[in-house]
């Protein structure tokens, strides 16, 4: 069962990236790339992380293809068609990616993974305890560090986003 | 771990991602595009991680404390990038990549 759900979010998964990626209309392409990241999400719940999934859902899916909508809608007509590369160079990016992704499955293919059989579920009490820790191999520094930079992305952000009328108003004052 | 799927499968899922993701930044000429093919990337990588750490070592979580920060990376980066798009968009008019010769204002 597990199974058939994967290759059915397999198969969305890497028709809509496609199709993301080649779409002229750019708005459609934004929705394709919302089914790219709603796939990634059935993936982690499939394999039982349930917060990441929600993480994913929420931040990506409710919160990256909105902002990536509002741009979208500011800055073009809904209608307007994307300029596109020219054919050879198409044809040579996808040779390229095409012998790129043959190296890399027959590197994944040849390399012997000890995968362990197991069927445990983590906890989200897990996650955050081991987030908290102070011990040896906890997590509390860098999830400081990533709220520090959060914060710092979103003022530089909201500065670079109000332009040069933040830095005229100084002068008025 | 997912039962009847190996993580070789799940492999070649996020590595034919990646690629895509790469197509697109290399084709795509213009910078709204360009942030979505970046999101392409991030994402498979970070299902990478979260699939060696489910498969080969269950008992740690490491893997999906990684996947949370490339989240979070990922989402402090997209707004920079919308507030870099939009402010270019009123000085140039345009947010093609080829327009884009600017650095200062």
């Amino acid at each position: 069962m597990e199974k058939f759900v994967f290759y059915i979010l397999a198969i969305i998964m890497i028709v809509a990236a496609i199709a993301s990626v080649s779409s002229r209309k750019m708005l459609r392409s934004v929705v394709y790339l919302l089914f790219v990241l709603i796939g990634i999400a059935g993936i982690y719940f499939l394999i039982d992380y349930n917060f990441l999934a929600a993480v994913q859902l929420t931040v990506y899916a409710g919160g990256i293809i909105v902002l990536v909508i509002f741009s979208v809608l500011l800055v073009h007509h809904i209608e307007m068609e994307l300029e596109m590369a020219k054919l050879p160079a198409k044809i040579l990016t996808g040779l390229l990616c095409l012998v790129g992704l043959g190296i890399f499955l027959i590197t994944i293919y040849s390399y012997d993974f000890k995968v362990v059989e197991n069927y445990k579920s983590t906890s989200v009490a897990d996650i955050g305890r081991g987030l908290l820790s102070y011990d040896a191999g906890g997590f509390i520094l860098p999830f400081e560090v990533i709220s520090v930079l959060l914060l710092a992305a979103m003022i530089g952000a909201i500065i670079i986003g109000k332009g040069d009328k933040l830095t005229k108003n100084d002068e008025i004052v | 771990m997912i039962s009847g799927i190996s993580i070789y499968e799940i492999f070649t899922l996020t590595s034919i991602l990646f690629f895509i993701g790469i197509y697109g930044f290399i084709t795509r000429k213009n910078l709204i595009s360009i942030l979505i093919s970046i999101e392409l990337l991030l994402n498979a990588s970070a299902v990478n991680f979260v699939i060696i750490n489910k498969y080969m070592y269950p008992d740690a979580l490491q893997g999906v404390y990684f996947s949370i920060f490339i989240i979070a990376v990922a989402a402090a980066e997209t707004a920079l990038a919308v507030a870099i798009i939009i402010n270019l968009y009123r000085q140039i008019s345009s947010v093609e990549a080829k327009d884009t010769e600017i650095m200062k204002y």
